[in-house]
């Protein structure tokens, strides 16, 4: 457009942007922040693959809107699938169908909106993981490890919330669970399920009801956790692994702009192509084959998502007791475990406060913890995870009975057993282990890495030949502080009169001494040590 | 008339009359009974039900008895009918091997035309449900889709939606249906082999095992139309999770890694 009249013009990019400062006054924003610096590492990336996956749901969700039709009426089926025609169904299953086999992209994009939904949790999950096991949480990001696991649990609500729209006999069985599980609710739980249903199950409300809330309610929600989230991100800066010249009051890694951005929006592209790629290869809820829902029919194997796997494995395990008193009837079997499943998602939740409170610290912790220097963090982080596994074993001993040949009742047994037995168990042996390899690391600062050589000295002895490390080596295996246990302190003040030491204090002391007790952490070696070691010989 | 009533009293007349009264009900036989047939029919069943008895005291008697009455091995064979030995010989259920918690299916050692000769020979010691023909099982024009509504109704809780098997307790299971035959679906609705009800025509006509059978034929057979790519073994969302976890994150994080190695480290100079 420009004609040999016009002045020199500045590059349109460059006028874009001074055209957007002059109104919105980003750029004094974008200066502050643009050179934000992120640290590389893979782990870090888990958030962004759990970001990413939540964009690619908003954007399939809002095509599938446009076709779904979130109503209980019901229709006879006319569409182009065979096997359903001529049967009664509601709506939502006819529009589901018409969206599998008769919108173009449909089954696409509903194929990557529930993969990308079962990416998005793994993800949440992994990443929760990544900084419990980092010790990520610690002050000052506290707030933000609260956000996450909100997101973690609303991210469940809203999966099963969508799961049971398209109303097929699998999603409408998931919702006769839940009004069961909500009936056995003492007093109150008729009232709740008829409210919630607008009157008897399944009643003609439920699909609609659940609609708003998957794709407003709950959505929009994340949408702000997320932002305040991604905010916290920001204002706390990044942390990152011990290293030469990483510390507590600086980040080392890459500028936000251009190189971080330029990865990140590779990387989105990448998980949308990997999401992608696996829905058009792999089918997901072929609801055409299950059928609409009638509250008569029910199937063997219905499950929920894995992510409410645990919640189905708590309720298959659980003895189905029963306490019938005055004419009322107390379902122990279901309500125990409806009181269980937010416990199980509490421990994780809580934990680092418990930390924090037993730690008694509070400075600001920017240099993140490898594992096994926190033996008894990683352990509780072990334990958890195995608790949650047994009982996603447990939502599923239906299949693990047919496909392993095994008895169904043996499952369920062994599910109860290490619901109970396995958190220890692997608590134990996950101390162990970090204690081992926190051994292991203290053997290499002090003797160095065994270099497979074999020499054979004058006088006949054999030895290996050991190499010390390099500074940057020696620096990142003792960068890490110890805590020493907490004492009870003096019971008896300067008088001679005896003070009275609480009960909580005395437990503080004692979880402190199972925390960082000479038998629960390896001491690092100290300079002494290492010169007298090094001073000498080369080797031991 | 004066001919025949001269020749009245002669010394033959008896023996005419004799081969006339001979021909005539002979005549009258071969006119109404199906004499040729029925004749080798019944040679043919009784010789079948002699050779099934044959095979029968070879391969079954041990656990079922010498008369089929049943023994602390194997429960009394009389009135189960020809239907239930097709089906548990056919799909090399009997004979049994090893007892555990169900006698799994096998390969069948028996020929068709063995199956039917001892199927007859248990249909002799009394009557039961009657192997289906051709016409009854053939699922061609059936209709699918109140087969599935049907299927849901009464298969599925044991079977899974479409039929892919499922958990009963103490290691007992309902069969993936893949692959059955349609005469042995109809058998085994007829009959109700071990766990499974039987559901005779009384309370599941004809018509309605036909729409059944084809159900299973589309959406459970090597043929069943997948549209949505793999079907992960149709086992619904234990499967589709454990597949997210694997191949989704593990493709997601390998990708991550991969990203992670390929900094814009400051070039090395
Ligand atoms: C090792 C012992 C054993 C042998 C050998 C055996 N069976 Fe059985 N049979 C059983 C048992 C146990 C059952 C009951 C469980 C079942 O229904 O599968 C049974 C059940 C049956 C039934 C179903 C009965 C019903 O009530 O529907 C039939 C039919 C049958 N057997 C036929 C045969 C025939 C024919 C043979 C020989 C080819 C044979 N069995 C050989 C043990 C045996
Ligand atoms: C109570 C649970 C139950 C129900 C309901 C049930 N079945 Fe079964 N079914 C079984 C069991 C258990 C077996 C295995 C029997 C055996 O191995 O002898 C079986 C076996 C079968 C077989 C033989 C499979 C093979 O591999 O040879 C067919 C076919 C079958 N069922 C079809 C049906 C149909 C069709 C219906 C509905 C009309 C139905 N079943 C209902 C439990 C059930
Ligand atoms: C954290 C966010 C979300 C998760 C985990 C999630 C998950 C799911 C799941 C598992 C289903 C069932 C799909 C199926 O197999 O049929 C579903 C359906 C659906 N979702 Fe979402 N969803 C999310 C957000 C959204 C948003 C933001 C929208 C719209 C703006 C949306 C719109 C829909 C619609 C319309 C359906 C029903 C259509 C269908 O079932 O095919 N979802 N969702």
């Amino acid at each position: 457009m420009s004609t040999a009249t016009d002045k020199r013009k500045a590059p349109a990019g460059e006028r874009v942007a001074d055209w957007a400062d002059g109104r919105l006054g980003i750029y004094s924003l974008a200066k502050a922040n643009m050179r934000k610096i992120f640290p590389d590492h893979w782990s870090f990336m888990l958030g962004e693959v759990a970001l990413y996956s939540f964009i690619i749901i908003i954007l399939t969700g809002v095509y599938l809107t446009l076709f779904f039709h979130p109503s209980m009426n019901e229709v006879e089926y006319h569409g182009s699938y065979v096997p359903m025609q001529g049967v009664l169904m509601s709506e939502a299953y006819a529009s589901t169908l018409d969206i599998s086999f008769d919108v173009r992209g449909g089954l696409l994009i509903r194929q990557i909106h529930h993969w990308a939904a079962l990416i998005f949790l793994a993800a949440m999950m992994v990443h929760m993981m990544r900084v419990f096991f980092t010790g990520a949480f610690r002050k000052p990001r506290e707030i933000n490890w609260l956000f996450g696991f909100l997101l973690f649990v609303l991210g469940m609500f809203t999966g099963f919330t969508g799961y049971s729209l398209p109303d097929d006999l699998l999603s409408g069985t998931g919702v006769r669970f839940m009004q069961g599980a909500i009936l056995s609710v003492p007093v109150v739980g008729t009232y709740l399920s008829m409210f919630l249903f607008g009157g008897e199950f399944p009643g003609g409300d439920i699909v609609a009801r659940f609609y708003s809330i998957h794709i407003l309610l709950l959505p929009g929600i994340m949408l702000g956790l997320l932002v305040a989230h991604l905010i916290l991100v920001f204002y706390h800066k990044h942390t990152q692994f011990a290293g030469p010249g990483r510390t507590n009051n600086n980040v080392v890694g890459m500028p936000l702009l251009p190189i971080y951005m330029a990865k990140a929006g590779g990387f989105f592209f990448l998980v949308f192509g990997v999401i992608s790629v696996i829905s058009a290869i792999a089918s997901i809820n072929p609801i055409w084959a299950l059928g609409p829902y009638r509250p008569d029919q029910v199937s063997t194997g219905a499950q929920p998502d894995w992510y409410m796997g645990f919640s189905e494995g708590l309720i298959r395990v659980m003895p189905g007791w029963e306490i019938n008193l005055w004419g009322h009837t107390l379902v122990l079997g279901v309500f125990i475990p409806l009181v269980i499943f937010p416990l199980v998602l509490a421990t994780i939740a809580v934990y680092p406060f418990i930390e924090s409170w037993v730690t008694g610290d509070k400075r600001e912790h920017h240099i993140l913890d490898r594992p096994r220097n926190a033996p008894t963090r990683t352990a509780f982080g072990v334990a958890w995870l195995t608790w949650y596994f047994v009982l996603l074993i447990g939502g599923g001993n239906d299949l693990w009975a047919t496909h392993f040949h095994l008895s169904i009742n043996s499952i369920t047994w062994f599910v109860r057993i290490f619901f109970f037995a396995g958190p220890v168990l692997a608590f134990i042996i996950t101390k162990r282990i970090c204690m081992g390899l926190q051994r292991r690391d203290k053997d290499k600062v002090l003797h160095g890495r065994e270099s497979g050589i074999i020499k054979r000295l004058p006088h006949g002895e054999f030895v290996e030949v050991h190499e010390p490390l390099t500074q940057e080596a020696l620096h990142t295996l003792t960068a890490h502080q110890q805590y020493t246990p907490r004492e009870i302190g003096p019971t008896v003040d300067e008088n001679g009169v005896e003070r009275k030491v609480s009960r909580t204090e005395r437990l503080r002391a004692r979880l402190s001494k199972a925390y960082y007790g000479k038998d629960n952490q390896v001491a690092k070696p100290t300079v002494e040590e290492y010169k007298e070691i090094t001073s000498g010989h080369g080797h031991h | 008339m004066k001919k025949l009533s001269a020749r009245r009293r002669h010394p033959l007349a008896a023996v005419v009359v004799l081969l006339l009264a001979l021909a005539a009900t002979g005549g009258l036989y071969a006119a109404f009974a199906p004499a040729d047939k029925a004749q080798a029919d019944e040679t043919a069943q009784s010789l079948a039900i002699e050779e099934g008895k044959k095979l029968y005291t070879v391969g079954c008697a041990s656990c079922h008895g010498t008369g089929g009455q049943g023994t602390s091995d194997g429960p009394s064979l009389i009135g189960v009918g020809s239907a239930a030995v097709d089906f548990q010989v056919g799909t090399g259920r009997m004979p049994a091997q090893q007892p555990g918690a169900q006698v799994p299916k096998k390969k069948n050692i028996y020929s068709q035309a063995e199956i039917d000769q001892l199927a007859a020979y248990i249909s002799s010691l009394g009557p039961g449900p009657v192997t289906p023909t051709e016409k009854q099982y053939n699922p061609e024009g059936a209709d699918i889709a109140r087969g599935g509504d049907l299927f849901r109704t009464n298969c599925a809780q044991c079977h899974n939606f479409t039929g892919e098997g499922g958990a009963l307790t103490h290691g007992k299971y309902a069969p993936n249906l893949e692959g059955v035959s349609p005469k042995h679906i109809y058998e085994a609705m007829q009959t109700g082999p071990q766990n499974m009800p039987s559901f005779p025509d009384t309370t599941m006509p004809e018509q309605e095992k036909r729409d059944i059978i084809a159900y299973i034929q589309t959406v459970n057979s090597g043929e069943a139309e997948t549209p949505g790519g793999l079907s992960l073994g149709g086992l619904g969302p234990v499967s589709e999770g454990l597949f997210a976890w694997v191949f989704g994150l593990g493709a997601l994080i390998a990708t991550a890694i991969w990203v992670a190695a390929h900094t814009a480290k400051a070039k090395k100079s």
